[in-house]
Parts: structure tokens; C-alpha cells; sequence
């Protein structure tokens, strides 16, 4: 970007600057700097130089809003279009509660729906189940067949929300039944827009909820991809998910790496599959986790965004440019949120959406300051929300795009995180991709390694968290949580029995008898599951019968 | 040689958040600790039989998903049943203060909430881990 | 708690505190072994040994599923390496496990190795003869799989099984001398994948070469992701039992087995003792002397064994 002389003067001037900053004493008015380094280990220089991005050329590297390779955004005028999408992730107890929720969240000026489902839903285990005793509803929505969905959905326009849905393994049951709700209400599924998760990858390598082992599970992702590129075109397949690997612990670099990484290996699998990569790229999403560290947490979302075009243009050969475009949702960091002081989370949730924004996210989910002790309160998610409106409103830092840009610091981190995932992604590469480097607990190990780091660092007080090992006060316990009632497991059970009662058992079980020939073939799994889901077979039922195909996966544990 | 603190970490319910237990597990590591660590989904049943089998001192419950007040006192009933009342229960995990003295009131001996330094849980099960008389 | 009674009477809370004094080196553990010794020397011990990711762990759990049918009982010992700074220890080979973790007629524990090298650890052998009080008709011991130097399941077990995985040619090459000699059972494990027959057929060569025994190794392939052909392994084993049986091998393993019993006691008396001694005021100063090159350790122990055998 700059003349070899302008440079080459620029070092010898800085060469003269840095001796005197070395021999400044400590002393009143200055003291000598420390070393610091970015949360992934990259060493941070006292300050940054037009020498730091010598090497950049601007349009090959940063390039127009819009335009290849979108460091600076895939649209090219974004939040002066239109804001990102303000999309709190929400849903507990009840169908009727959440719904009562998810209508006070759009009349609050939410502009998408984002669904949390408890943790037996997740798990493809109806409500009744013995393990879901203890679990129903308790960190999202307890849905069990279309039934449930009608209720959850009542009196919501299906065709002016976009909806995300928080569901990974069952993530086909659950569209599924969404696609059928619609079509009952005469909404042609082409008109809805919306994401599933649907990003089994990051299950095995962080959060856990996995059912079916890797193949059979990237059989179900292709077979969505399949399906809705011609029958659900808006909607968004995948959202491929760092997310929670960053809450698991590893690092900013790492969470560029492996996310990409598994965006790899589910385009590979979908080619293999035999689909034409402009036919399904174009609907992959993303969905990156927002930390503490404001800058390097902005370089890191600007470099994902090159690295991805590259990978689909030079790697896949993608021709469309949409197929290229790293589209994402950012929530803020959950694991940062401390139960000590909560108000003082709302000062970093505020940093973080700011990342967000700075880093031109296209949603974004603000969390709550209680949610390190439950699920958050309504007062809780209003600030939240309210956090993301006056970033957006009263800020200015929407008026121009990707104001941080040229910034010597925010080039140099953005060079930095790209060329530190690159080598992760190479060293994915020789193990032979994500899922072999899941399956020999390669990322579990990284993860886990730079978790324990994290913790050792708080611990020894190297790093300070601002009312947990620095500023504590003596705190009385906290009041006016949220609570779920414990007993809704019973009340579930009899809606379900209920519900078991009033269908038609017969056509229930031809659906069911059905789909299991098409599980054990090859064919295409959504139009089986949607005529189960559509005749009342209960999540659990389809899961079952994909569990007695399928089978289970059991995860190594990787320390 | 000397008797070895053996931990089982356990995650009852069904989150799949473990990075806390697998923290805490290698804390126990490092300070000398012979750990069991079950992995995820476990129900109490499974926990109790394996702290039975492992004849561990210490069972350290891990659980995120809001479901601790089903599932812990559950396994501190089976750890009865089976005989081994002696054994310290602690739990941790996302657990508001206010269900604390019911944990405590149905036998989990402390409850580390987030934030807890590691080194306060090590000393903690040090001090009070019941030896075999 | 009774725990010789428990013991004897198959009560698992027993088994498992015996195994801890054993472990722990409980003054109480001879007294047990004392009382329970008798009832020893009816299981049959199996052990498993392999790399790390070659699937021991699941194999094993398997395994014991389909050993424990009818009113069979199975003991799993499964070692984990103890580290060598903290002395402490995570044994996750549980965790591959569960699946057979509430079988009644299954009994699983994790040992660590508490600083022995031979990948299993020295309490490995009086655990097992507890397993075998208790009634356990097979016992399954699973080493470390920290690779060739894991000779050591060779001494406390009748029937070894090399577990392998595709792709581990190199390895199996530096394997040779080593383990590859143990194996009266070799086991290419996720046979589903790639490279499996490659595999095969490169440990049936080298099994094939190195044999002038009477035992000829089967090499066989499975998959204990998938469940399958862990019958085989069973069969294989039984193969082993039986030839061990008829050609009299058995009793001599045994014999050699109880040998080693008090061998290792033995072993690990004396050390306990030398340390004590090497300890005592007098030998201070011989061992500065040592320190300061003013004498050398021959030397040295030369006294410390004359004055030790001296004693009464």
C-alpha cells in the first residue's frame, strides 16, 4: 500500500523511536510497557505502522463492500441498507409461554424469530422419555410433534418472520415439521426464510448434542441441502458454527480454523454427494461466537469472511459469488458472562455486539446478564435487546461500512488470524479433514488445551476478570431469577398421551415403516419425514426409527 | 504408599457442556487425583454404579442444563442405597444460590457455582474427602 | 465391611475396596490376599494390549457384553498412565465403557499406572487374582497402549491380544520385536475403513515368518464401532485356551504365574526395604562419600548388602 521508500524511511524513523521507548525508566509520569499478546497467543506490538501492512495490496486484499474476496462485507452498502437482524435467542417451558415471548419480542422491534429448544427436543427424545425427566423445558422449548409447533407458531406469520432454529442432529425433523405447519396454513415453503443449525460437526467436536455417528449424520445434512435447494430455496441449510467451540474454550484462531474447516467438509461431502456446488453454497450460514477482546474479535471476523471466499473460489471452484459470500450470526459470548456483579455484563455484552457490528455481522443475539445464573428474565433480554438498538441507533458506528478498516493495527491482526488458520487448516487437511481430525479427537485435544490454558490464566491472575479475581465486593445472592417448573415433565407426558390418542395411529406407523426403507436406501430423507411429522408421528418416533438404522455415536472424551 | 483421592466427575442430564468437568478433571489431575471422568448424558443410575465399581471417595457433579435439583439428589439416594453414604458428593454448574440449601439438604456437601477458582474445589475435596476408617 | 467375606461372596463394594488396597499398598491388602488366595487360579485372564486409537477400549467393552452372556462374569482392569509429575491421573477408558456399565454380571475398574512402565500397573496382578476370588470367570486387562514396550500384560495374562488399527504400517514394522512376539491373538480393529486387509495381511507376514511355535496367531478383523465380528476374537481366545489346555502349557503358565506372585511380593518387599535402609544415620556418610567421588556406589552396596543380610 506504501512506496518501498515511504517504508523503508518509516523504519529507520521507528528504529530511533523504539530505543528511546526501551530505556524509558519506570518512573511518575511513564513507566515502560509489558508484553501483551492476543487472546490466541499472537504477540501484540506497542503500536502499528504503515511497515505492518507493507505487504497488502487493497484491492486483492480488502477489495470494495460487495465485492471478492468481502473482507470488508458481502453487501456493499450493509448497515447503511438496512441493520442486521436483531435476533434474540429465545424459548423455555411451554409452547404457549415461549410463543407469549416470541410475540412480546416483535412487538418489541426484534426483527427475527430464533428458537431454543430444551435439551431432550435437541436430542430427538420426546418429551415423555424417561431421560427428559428433570430436562423438559428447561433451556429452550419442549416440542414433541407438529402439535406443539402449531401452538408455538400460533398467530406468527410464518411468511413475513425468518426464523432460526437452534437444532442440530434432529435439525430435518424439526424443518420437517415446520415445512408441513406452513403448507397446512397454506404458505407455499418456497416463501419461507429462515436457518436450521444443522452443524453436526461442531456437536462431536464441542457441544455435545449428537445422536447419529458422522456418516449417517452427513447423509441427513446433504439430503437437506438437496431438498431445500429445490423446494425451500430462501432457506438458510446450515449455520456452521464456531461458536461453541469458543465456548468450550479454544481461541480466536481456532475458532476461524476449525469453523472453516467443517464448512470444508460438508461442501466436500455435498460434492461427493453429487451436488453442484452453486446449488447449495449460496444457503450456508455462519454463526461466530463475539469475546471479550474487541479488536482482535473485529480482525478475526473480517479474515474469516476473505478466507471463506478464497476457500469456495479457489478450492471448490464455486462461479457464483453468492456461493463465496460468508454470511453470519454472532451472539455474544456466553462463557465471558460472570455470576458475580451481573450488571457488569451488560458492559460486556455492550463490547462485544460492538465486535459484532464493527465486524459486519448480519445477526446478532445479545445475551443477558443473568444468564450465567439461568435463563434470562424479561426485564434481562429488554437491555439486551436494548444494547443492540443503541449501537445501532444512537452509535454511528453503522454510517459508514467496515469503519475499522485501514486501521494498521486491525489490517495487521486481520493478516496475523488468517495466517495462523491457515496452518490449522492445512494440519486438518494431512489428517485427512474435520471429520477424521473429530474423530481421532484432534480439535477435542486443541479445544480442551486452550480452555485449561484459559483457566490457568485466570487462576495466577495473569488474566483479570473484572469481579472475579479483581475488584470483588461481597455480594448478597441473587433475586428474581427465572424459574421452570420442575413438574412440566408430568404435564408434557399426559399433552403427549393425549395427543398419541387423537391421531391416526395406522397412518402414523405406515409413514414411520416408510421412511425406515428410505433410511436403509439411499433416497432422499425429507419427503419421508415430512409425511411422518405431517400424520403426528412425535420427534422421537422418526428419530427412533433413524437410531435403529443409523445407530448411536459415543464419544471419546479427549483430554 | 499412600491412599489416592479417587474423583469421579460426573455429568448427570443431558447438556453436553463439559468443558467445566473437563477443567475441573485435569485440576484433580494435577493435584495428585485419581480421576474417572463418565463423559456426557449419564443418568444417575450409571454414575452410582460406576463410583460402586471405582470405589472413588469423591463424586463431583457437573450440569448445565437446569436440571440438577432431579438429577443430583438422585445419585446421592442411589450412593446410599448401594452403601457408600460415605462418599463426598459436590456439584457444579449453572446453579442459581437460591437452590443451594436444597442441594445441600438432600446431600451434596457443597455446591461450586461459576467462577469457582480451581484451586478452592482442590482444596476443598482434600479437606474433606471421607478416609475409609 | 467385611472384605475377604464380600469378596468371596462376589459383592462388588468389596471387590472394589480390596482392588484399593491393593492398589494403595493397605497393610490390609496381605491379609486379604492371604485369605482369599485359595479361592484363586479358576479365571482366565485375557489381556489386551495396541497403540493408542487403535479402539482397545471399545473393543473391550464389547468384548465383556458378549463374555458376560449366560451367568458368566466378566472383570475388566483397565490402566490409564498415571503422570509422572503430579501422580495423579485421568482414566477415561471408562468413558468408551458405558455401554456395558449397569450389566450385572460386568465389573469394570480403572487403574493407573502409578509409575510402573510395562503398561500395566504393579497392583494389575493382585487385582486380577481378587477378580478371580470373587468368582469373575474372565478377566480382561487393558493396558496403557503407549506402543512396544507394553510386554508387561504378557506376564499376568494366559491369552495376549494385539489390537491394531489400518494404517499403522510404520508401526507395525518398529512393532516386530517387541510386541508383535506376545500375541497369541492379533485384532485389526475398524475394519470398515480403509487399509484393514493391507494391514492384515502385513501382520499375518511378520506373524507367519517369526513362527516356529506350535500356536499359530489368528489375525482377524472387526469392528467394535459397528459390533462386528467381536465373536471371533471370543473364538480365537477359546482356540488358545484349549491348545494351552491339551498341550499342557497351561499348568505351566500357572505355575509360572504363581511364581511371579511371590516374585513381585518379593521385589517389592525388598525395595521397600533397601530404601529403608539406605535411610538409616550410619549410611549418611558412605553415600556423601559417594556424592563427593570419595567412594563409589559398588562399593557401597557391597556394605549395605553384607549388613543387610546380616541382620536377624
Amino acid at each position: 500500500m506504501y512506496e518501498k521508500e515511504t517504508i523503508g524511511k518509516l523504519k529507520a524513523a521507528k528504529a530511533v523511536w523504539q530505543e528511546r521507548v526501551d530505556r524509558i525508566q519506570s518512573g511518575k509520569s511513564s513507566k515502560p510497557y509489558t508484553d501483551r499478546a492476543s487472546t490466541s497467543g499472537i504477540d501484540v506490538g506497542l503500536v502499528y505502522t504503515p511497515e505492518d501492512v507493507a505487504d497488502m495490496d487493497y484491492m486483492r486484499d480488502l477489495g470494495f463492500p460487495g465485492e471478492y474476496p468481502y473482507t470488508r462485507g458481502y453487501q456493499a452498502t450493509m448497515y447503511r441498507g438496512r441493520l442486521w437482524t436483531m435476533r434474540q435467542y429465545a424459548g423455555f417451558a411451554t409452547v404457549e409461554e415461549s410463543n407469549k415471548r416470541y410475540k412480546y419480542l416483535l412487538g418489541q422491534g426484534q426483527t427475527g424469530l430464533s428458537i431454543a429448544f430444551d435439551l431432550p427436543t435437541q436430542l430427538g427424545l420426546d418429551a415423555d422419555h424417561p431421560l427428559a425427566e428433570g430436562e423438559v423445558g428447561k433451556v429452550g422449548v419442549s416440542v414433541s410433534s407438529l402439535a406443539d409447533l402449531e401452538v408455538l407458531f400460533d398467530g406468527i406469520p410464518l411468511d413475513q418472520v425468518s426464523t432460526s432454529m437452534t437444532i442440530n442432529a434432529p435439525a430435518a425433523v424439526l424443518l420437517a415439521m415446520y415445512i408441513a405447519l406452513a403448507r397446512r396454513r397454506g404458505i407455499s415453503p418456497d416463501k419461507l426464510d429462515g436457518t436450521i443449525q444443522n452443524d453436526i460437526l461442531k456437536e462431536y467436536s464441542s457441544r455435545g448434542t449428537y445422536i447419529f455417528p458422522p456418516a449417517p449424520s452427513m447423509r441427513i445434512t446433504n439430503d437437506i441441502f438437496a431438498y431445500c435447494s429445490k423446494e425451500v430455496p430462501n432457506w438458510n441449510t446450515i449455520s456452521i458454527s464456531g461458536y461453541h467451540m469458543r465456548e468450550a474454550g479454544c481461541t480466536a484462531v481456532q475458532e476461524v480454523a476449525f469453523t472453516l474447516a467443517d464448512g470444508i467438509a460438508y461442501v466436500d461431502a455435498a460434492i461427493k454427494a453429487g451436488l453442484d456446488v452453486d446449488s447449495f453454497a449460496a444457503r450456508l450460514s455462519f454463526f461466530f461466537n463475539a469475546h471479550n477482546n474487541l479488536l482482535e474479535e473485529v480482525a478475526k471476523f473480517r479474515a474469516a469472511r476473505r478466507m471463506w471466499a478464497h476457500i469456495m473460489k479457489e478450492r471448490f471452484h464455486a462461479q457464483n459469488p453468492k456461493s463465496m459470500m460468508l454470511r453470519f450470526h454472532t451472539q455474544t459470548a456466553g462463557c465471558t458472562l460472570t455470576s458475580q456483579q451481573p450488571d457488569n455484563n451488560i458492559v460486556r455484552v455492550t463490547l462485544q455486539a460492538l465486535a459484532a457490528v464493527l465486524g459486519g455481522t448480519q445477526s446478532l443475539h445479545t445475551n443477558s446478564r443473568d444468564e450465567a445464573l439461568s435463563l434470562p428474565t424479561e426485564d434481562s433480554v429488554r437491555i439486551a435487546l436494548r444494547t443492540q438498538q443503541i449501537i445501532g441507533f444512537e452509535s454511528g458506528v453503522t454510517d459508514t461500512v467496515d469503519p475499522l478498516a485501514g486501521s494498521f493495527y486491525i489490517e495487521a491482526m486481520t493478516n496475523r488470524i488468517e495466517e495462523e488458520a491457515w496452518k490449522y487448516i492445512t494440519k486438518i487437511d494431512e489428517l485427512g479433514g474435520a471429520v477424521k481430525a473429530i474423530e481421532n479427537g484432534f480439535i477435542q485435544q486443541e479445544i480442551q488445551k486452550a480452555s485449561y490454558q484459559y483457566q490457568l490464566e485466570i487462576e495466577s491472575g495473569k488474566r483479570i476478570i473484572v469481579g472475579v479475581n479483581r475488584f470483588q465486593v461481597d455480594e448478597k445472592p441473587a433475586r428474581n431469577l427465572m424459574h421452570i417448573d420442575s413438574a412440566l415433565y408430568e404435564k408434557r407426558r399426559g399433552e403427549l398421551a393425549a395427543m398419541k390418542a387423537g391421531r391416526d395411529g395406522a397412518k402414523v406407523q405406515a409413514a414411520l415403516a416408510r421412511l425406515k426403507q428410505t433410511a436403509e436406501g439411499n433416497a432422499n430423507l425429507m419427503p419421508g419425514v415430512i409425511e411422518a411429522v405431517d400424520a403426528y408421528a412425535t420427534l422421537g418416533e422418526v428419530c427412533d426409527v433413524l437410531r435403529s438404522v443409523f445407530g448411536e455415536y459415543e464419544s471419546d472424551a479427549s483430554f | 504408599m499412600e491412599h489416592k483421592i479417587r474423583v469421579l466427575v460426573a455429568k448427570p442430564g443431558l447438556d453436553g457442556h463439559d468443558r467445566g468437568a473437563k477443567v475441573l478433571a485435569r485440576a484433580f489431575m494435577e493435584a495428585g487425583m485419581e480421576v474417572i471422568y463418565t463423559g456426557i448424558r449419564r443418568t444417575p443410575e450409571q454414575i452410582a454404579e460406576v463410583a460402586r465399581q471405582e470405589d472413588v471417595d469423591v463424586v463431583a457433579l457437573s450440569c448445565l442444563s437446569g436440571a440438577h435439583n432431579t438429577l443430583f439428589p438422585k445419585v446421592v439416594d442411589l450412593l446410599r442405597e448401594k452403601g457408600m453414604g460415605d462418599v463426598l458428593v459436590v456439584g457444579g454448574g449453572v446453579i442459581p444460590d437460591e437452590d443451594v440449601p436444597f442441594l445441600k439438604a438432600h446431600g451434596i456437601e457443597e455446591v461450586f457455582g461459576p467462577g469457582t477458582p480451581l484451586a478452592t474445589s482442590v482444596e476443598y475435596i482434600r479437606t474433606h474427602v471421607n478416609r475409609e476408617a | 465391611m467385611d472384605v475377604r467375606a464380600g469378596v468371596l461372596a462376589g459383592d462388588i463394594r468389596s471387590v472394589a475396596r480390596g482392588i484399593s488396597w491393593v492398589e494403595n499398598d493397605d497393610p490390609r491388602a496381605a491379609e486379604l490376599i492371604r485369605g482369599i488366595y485359595p479361592s484363586t487360579g479358576r479365571a482366565y485372564i485375557v489381556g489386551l494390549t495396541g497403540s493408542p486409537g487403535v479402539g482397545k477400549s471399545t473393543l473391550v467393552s464389547r468384548m465383556a457384553a458378549l463374555m458376560a452372556t449366560g451367568k458368566r462374569k466378566v472383570g475388566v482392569l483397565a490402566v490409564d498412565p498415571t503422570s509422572p509429575f503430579s501422580g495423579g491421573a485421568i482414566l477415561g477408558d471408562r468413558v468408551r465403557m458405558f455401554d456395558v456399565a449397569l450389566s450385572p454380571n460386568v465389573y469394570i475398574r480403572s487403574m493407573g499406572t502409578r509409575g510402573s512402565l510395562g503398561g500395566i500397573s504393579r497392583a494389575t496382578r493382585m487385582a486380577s487374582r481378587v477378580l478371580d476370588a470373587a468368582g469373575f470367570d474372565w478377566v480382561l486387562v487393558e493396558t496403557v497402549g503407549a506402543g512396544q514396550s507394553e510386554v508387561d500384560v504378557h506376564d499376568v495374562a494366559y491369552t495376549t491380544v494385539v489390537v491394531m488399527a489400518p494404517g499403522m504400517g510404520d508401526e507395525i514394522q518398529a512393532m516386530k520385536a517387541g510386541i508383535m512376539e506376545i500375541g497369541d491373538v492379533f485384532v485389526v480393529n475398524k475394519a470398515d475403513r480403509d487399509g484393514a486387509d493391507r494391514t492384515a495381511a502385513q501382520v499375518a507376514s511378520i506373524v507367519q515368518l517369526s513362527d516356529e511355535r506350535e500356536w499359530h496367531p489368528p489375525v482377524l478383523k472387526v469392528s467394535a464401532e459397528l459390533n462386528q465380528g467381536i465373536e471371533s476374537i471370543i473364538e480365537a481366545i477359546g482356540q488358545h485356551k484349549s491348545f494351552l489346555e491339551h498341550s499342557g502349557k497351561l499348568a505351566e503358565a500357572k505355575a509360572s504365574m504363581a511364581r511371579r506372585d511371590v516374585l513381585e511380593i518379593l521385589r517389592a518387599r525388598l525395595s521397600e526395604d533397601l530404601q529403608h535402609e539406605l535411610d538409616q544415620p550410619v549410611l549418611q556418610e558412605k553415600l556423601d562419600e559417594v556424592a563427593n567421588r570419595h567412594s563409589d556406589p559398588y562399593t557401597v552396596v557391597d556394605t549395605v548388602f553384607e549388613q543387610y543380610w546380616r541382620k536377624p
